[in-house]
């Protein structure tokens, strides 16, 4: 590991900018819509309990047993076999955003099981429909009183980002691997990698740490 | 709207719960500008009732009607009624309750714009000068950029009180408003809600304070085990019962 390695990296930086890139955008959307669904999924079993969401609970409960890996191959590699084709993209965001919507759904669901029954009756006494009351009243509280874990599932999906590269994405993992394989310079190649994850991470640690004080103030904190 | 309807009215009230009949044929009304307590023991159903006039609790059995209009139910009396009216319905009826249930996530201004905004779809502008207004009244407006966690039980109450107002109910349902509250602090809630009793609100209050019972209602019913004992205005009530069970009731709570 030599000066002229630290070059090589430097002259091919514009590759690792590129998967930085791609690494920040697959992390965003998926968890963006990842969320949302988990959202989406703990409203879809408000209520009685009916077939639908039994079924929607088992599904969400497979979902986080399955590697990540496996739920990439499938999409990937498996579902052309019945049939269903879709791009390296496609197939990568759908399955990053579905495996950590299975995981939102179960911070949410946890967080909405301790909610008081009265923060309910109260919305619904004054009016609001189960929608509203739910997105207004109900998930706000819910999502601030569970910010490390939604922190810990933000780091998780930003690492799984990189399995992405084994169906041919070219995200910042690829990127690096790209540079050792063809300068074999792996350690140099690696650590501006690392440096740029958790570069990432600091900020999702700001955010976070912003949303704990917004929670404080609210005395929902769960220090 | 027919004015001589009266606002509340109940009739042949069934509940129960995991096989415990807890109302037994409740019959019930509130007329306009009434303002009436229900007392009586811990299990006597007074919160069930109060609950099940706004379907929070789903009756087994019987009606109930705002101002004539079926709550709960479609005009058949048996299919459920979509949310979406049912939500329009407990909007005509606040309620107060026990352990206050102020949303934390909101400041207290903001928990007094929420529903009239969100659900009668209100301006912002006016919900705002609304709530000011009855936090005004309710002598807690110095405290309406404050969080409900900061804020003692009693100053929490009356921020409930201001919510249910701004909703321009017309009647409010009171769910034993000062049971959790510290001695202390029972006063300045019921202070408010005397002031609102002069003003000529149609108020239903369940209660276990008897002195402010008396003090405060122009009607007050005795429940016991799911029935109304009696009922009439609290001169009569608690100076000559006519029931052996509400005069050992009141010789117990006074």
């Amino acid at each position: 590991m030599n000066l002229q390695d630290w070059l090589t990296v430097w002259t091919h930086f514009d590759e690792v900018v590129k998967g930085f890139g791609v690494t920040v955008l697959f992390f965003v959307v998926a968890s963006v819509g990842g969320f949302a669904l988990g959202c989406v999924c703990v409203y879809a079993m408000e209520g009685r309990a009916s077939v639908a969401k039994r079924l929607l609970r088992a599904a969400l409960d497979v979902m986080r047993t399955l590697p990540f890996l496996i739920v990439l191959y499938l999409l990937y590699y498996g579902l052309p076999q019945l049939g269903i084709r879709m791009g390296a993209w496609t197939a990568g965001v759908l399955a990053l955003t579905t495996y950590h919507a299975a995981y939102y759904a179960e911070i949410l669901r946890g967080a909405r099981a301790t909610l008081p029954v009265g923060q309910v009756e109260a919305a619904r006494s004054h009016g609001f429909s189960p929608f509203t009351a739910y997105f207004r009243i109900l998930l706000p509280q819910m999502v601030l009183r569970s910010g490390p874990l939604i922190g810990n599932q933000l780091v998780g999906c930003l690492k799984d980002t990189a399995f992405l590269s084994i169906i041919t994405i070219y995200e910042m993992t690829a990127a690096a691997n790209a540079l050792q394989a063809i300068y074999f310079i792996p350690m140099p190649a690696f650590i501006v990698v690392i440096l740029a994850y958790w570069l990432i991470s600091l900020i999702l640690e700001r955010l976070l740490r912003r949303m704990g004080r917004y929670a404080k103030l609210r005395g929902l904190s769960y220090e | 709207m027919n004015k001589d309807l009266p606002v509340i009215d109940v009739r042949g009230l069934h509940k129960s719960f995991d096989g415990t009949e807890v109302l037994k044929g409740v019959d019930f009304t509130i007329q306009r500008g009434e303002i009436i307590s229900i007392i009586g023991s811990s299990g006597s159903g007074k919160s069930t009732l109060l609950r099940c006039m706004n379907w929070l609790e789903v009756p087994d059995g019987g009606t109930i009607r705002i101002v004539g209009d079926l709550v709960g139910v479609r005009a058949d009396g048996k299919t459920p009624m979509p949310e979406r009216d049912l939500a329009r319905m407990r909007a005509r009826m606040a309620m107060v309750f026990q352990s206050f249930n102020l949303w934390p996530h909101f400041n207290v201004l903001r928990n007094v714009t929420e529903a009239p905004v969100h659900v009668k779809g209100l301006g912002k502008a006016e919900a705002r000068e609304r709530a000011e207004h009855w936090l005004e009244r309710v002598g807690m407006i110095h405290k309406k950029d404050a969080y409900p966690f900061t804020l003692s039980g009693g100053q929490k109450q009356r921020v409930a009180i201001a919510r249910a107002l701004a909703m321009d109910p017309e009647v409010i349902l009171f769910d034993e408003p000062t049971s959790a509250l510290d001695p202390e602090l029972v006063g300045e809630v019921q202070e408010v809600i005397g002031e609102l009793a002069s003003d000529g609100f149609t108020m239903a209050i369940v209660t276990h304070e008897m002195a402010f019972a008396r003090s405060i209602s122009n009607e007050v019913a005795f429940i016991e085990k799911g029935v109304i004992v009696e009922k009439g205005p609290p001169g009569t009530l608690f100076t000559n019962p006519e029931s052996d069970r509400l005069r050992q009731f009141i010789r117990r709570h006074i």
